[in-house]
C-alpha cells in the first residue's frame, strides 16, 4: 500500500529511530555548508562598493529571515497533518518548531538592527521587512503562549494547530499589508533569483549559507522532536529497548 | 437524527435573538467597551498637546488603536459563559452547521460592540479635530474594520475560552493577526481626514472582512470544539 510509509512515520518508535539516524547527516551538512559559506562570505567575497564590509551580515541575516518563514510553514503543515490524521508525532514536530522558529526570527531581527545601525544610522527603522519579522515573532510567541497555557498535551496540540493554520493564512497578508503600508523604502533587491542583482562571488556564499541554515534547522528540529516524542511516550515500553537511551541509568 | 422542524436560518435567528436579549438585559456590561473606547481616545489629547492641527495627525492612530483595544476587551466574554453553562455544547450537538451558528454569535457580538463603536466614532473623531467632510470615510472604514476585527477576535476567543488566565494571552494571539486591519483602517482614516480618495484601503478592508467571514467560521468551529473537549 502506498500509504504504509506515511503511517509508519506516525509511529513514535519508528520516527525516533529515523530521527536518530538522520540527525548526524543534517548536523554535518550544516557544519560543512556553514563553514564553507562563512569563508566564502566573510573572506572571499569582495566588499560592497557602497556598504563596504557591513553588507556581510547578510550571510547570517538573510538565511535567518528565510528560515523564520520556512519554519512557520513547516510548523503549520505538520500541525495540520497532526490535526487531520490525529498523528501525535506530527504534533511533536510542530511543537519542536516553535522555539526554533522564534529563535531564527529573533536572530533575523537582531542582525537586521545591527545592519540598520550601520546603514541607516539607527537601530530601528520601521522598515517593512523588519516590521513583518517583528509581527512574525509575535505570532510565534502567541503560539508558544497558547501551548504553555493549556495543561493537557492533546488539547494544547489541537488548539495550537488551529492557531498555526490561522497564522499561516495570515502571514502573507501581514507581510504585504506591512509592505504597502510603508513602501517608501527600497524594494527587496537581494534575493531575486532569475535576475540577481548580486555578483556570483557574493551570491554563491549566500546560497550556501541558506543551505547550511536549512540543514541546521532540520538537525535542531530532529533533536528537539526526539526529546518531545520521548516526553510524550514516557509511559511507553519501547524507549527501554532503544540502545543507548537507558544505558546510563542501568 | 429525526427531521428538523425549523431551517438553519430560523435557528440562527433564534440564537441571535437570544444572545441579543441576554446582552440587553445586562446593558452595563455591553456598554463598557464603548466607554473604554471614548476614554482611550480622550487620553491621546491629554498625552499630547491639545492643538487641533496636531491632533488631526494622530486621530487615525487614536481611533484605530482605541477600536482595536475595545474590541479586544469585549472578546473575553464572547464564548466563556456559554461554554461554562453548557449552551455551546448543545449548539455543537444540535445538528445545524456549527460554523454557521458560531458565525451568527459573532455577528451578534459585532452588533453589540462593533456597530455602537462605529456610531459613536464621529463624536471621538470630531474631538480629535477631524473635519465633517471626513465622517463618511471614517464611518465606512470603521464599519468594515470592526467586522474583520470581530471575526479575527472570535477565533482567538474560541481558542482561549476554556483557559482561566487568558487576558494577555488573548491579546498576544489576536493583535498580530489584526495588524493588517489596523494598517488599512488607519490609512483609510488618514486619507479621509486629508480629503483624499480612499477607495483603495477601503477595498482592502472589505476584502479582509470577506476573507474573514469566509474562513474564520471554520477555524472558529474547530477551536470551539477543541475547547469543549
Amino acid at each position: 500500500m502506498a500509504w504504509v510509509w506515511f503511517h509508519r512515520f506516525g509511529s513514535p518508535p519508528h520516527f525516533y529511530r529515523l530521527a536518530t539516524a538522520l540527525t548526524p547527516w543534517f548536523g554535518w551538512a550544516a557544519a560543512l555548508l556553514c563553514t564553507a559559506g562563512l569563508i566564502g562570505g566573510l573572506v572571499l567575497a569582495p566588499a560592497d562598493y557602497q556598504q563596504g564590509d557591513g553588507f556581510r551580515i547578510i550571510y547570517v541575516h538573510a538565511p535567518s529571515a528565510w528560515l523564520s518563514l520556512m519554519v512557520y510553514v513547516v510548523m503549520a503543515s505538520s500541525a495540520a497533518v497532526g490535526l487531520v490524521w490525529r498523528m501525535n508525532v506530527a504534533h511533536a514536530i510542530a511543537a519542536s518548531c516553535a522555539s526554533i522558529g522564534a529563535s531564527f526570527t529573533a536572530v533575523a531581527l537582531v542582525t537586521g538592527m545591527l545592519w540598520g545601525r550601520r546603514m541607516w544610522g539607527t537601530y530601528w527603522e520601521w522598515d517593512p521587512r523588519l516590521t513583518s519579522e517583528l509581527l512574525l515573532l509575535f505570532l510565534y510567541l502567541g503560539y508558544i503562549g497558547l501551548r504553555n497555557a493549556i495543561d493537557d498535551t492533546g488539547r494544547a496540540d489541537r488548539a495550537s494547530a488551529v492557531l498555526a493554520i490561522v497564522g499561516v493564512v495570515n502571514v502573507p497578508i501581514i507581510h504585504y499589508s506591512v509592505t504597502w503600508w510603508n513602501s517608501l523604502h527600497q524594494a527587496p533587491s537581494v534575493m531575486k533569483f532569475g535576475k540577481p542583482t548580486m555578483v556570483p562571488s557574493m551570491l554563491v556564499p549566500l546560497l550556501v549559507m541558506l543551505g547550511g541554515f536549512t540543514a541546521l534547522f532540520f538537525a535542531l528540529l530532529l533533536i528537539r522532536a526526539r526529546g518531545e516524542v520521548l516526553r510524550r511516550e514516557r509511559n511507553a515500553r519501547w524507549p527501554v529497548d532503544v540502545p543507548g537511551l537507558t544505558a546510563h541509568e542501568a | 437524527m429525526s427531521e428538523q422542524r425549523i431551517g438553519f436560518a430560523a435557528a440562527a435567528a433564534a440564537l441571535m435573538a437570544r444572545d441579543l436579549r441576554l446582552a440587553l438585559r445586562r446593558s452595563g456590561d455591553t456598554l463598557q467597551p464603548l466607554g473604554f473606547f471614548l476614554v482611550v481616545t480622550t487620553l491621546f489629547p491629554l498625552a499630547l498637546d491639545p492643538e487641533l492641527s496636531r491632533l488631526r495627525d494622530i486621530a487615525p492612530a487614536a481611533l484605530w488603536v482605541g477600536a482595536l483595544l475595545s474590541s479586544l476587551l469585549a472578546l473575553d466574554r464572547l464564548f466563556r459563559e456559554d461554554a461554562q453553562d453548557g449552551a455551546l455544547e448543545q449548539l455543537a450537538l444540535c445538528g445545524w452547521p456549527f460554523a454557521g451558528l458560531l458565525l451568527a454569535k459573532t455577528a451578534v457580538h459585532w452588533l453589540l460592540t462593533g456597530l455602537p463603536l462605529v456610531l459613536i466614532a464621529p463624536l471621538a473623531a470630531t474631538a480629535l479635530g477631524a473635519p465633517y467632510a471626513a465622517m463618511p470615510g471614517i464611518l465606512a472604514s470603521l464599519f468594515l474594520g470592526t467586522l474583520a476585527l470581530s471575526l479575527i477576535g472570535a477565533v482567538g476567543a474560541g481558542l482561549t475560552m476554556s483557559l482561566n488566565r487568558n487576558g494577555s494571552l488573548l491579546a498576544l494571539l489576536v493583535l498580530p493577526l489584526a495588524a493588517p486591519v489596523l494598517i488599512f483602517g488607519a490609512r483609510a482614516t488618514a486619507l479621509a481626514i486629508a480629503g483624499e480618495p480612499l477607495a483603495a484601503p477601503l477595498y482592502l478592508l472589505a476584502a479582509l472582512s470577506v476573507l474573514g467571514a469566509t474562513l474564520a467560521p471554520w477555524a472558529l468551529a474547530a477551536a470551539v470544539r477543541i475547547g469543549l473537549e
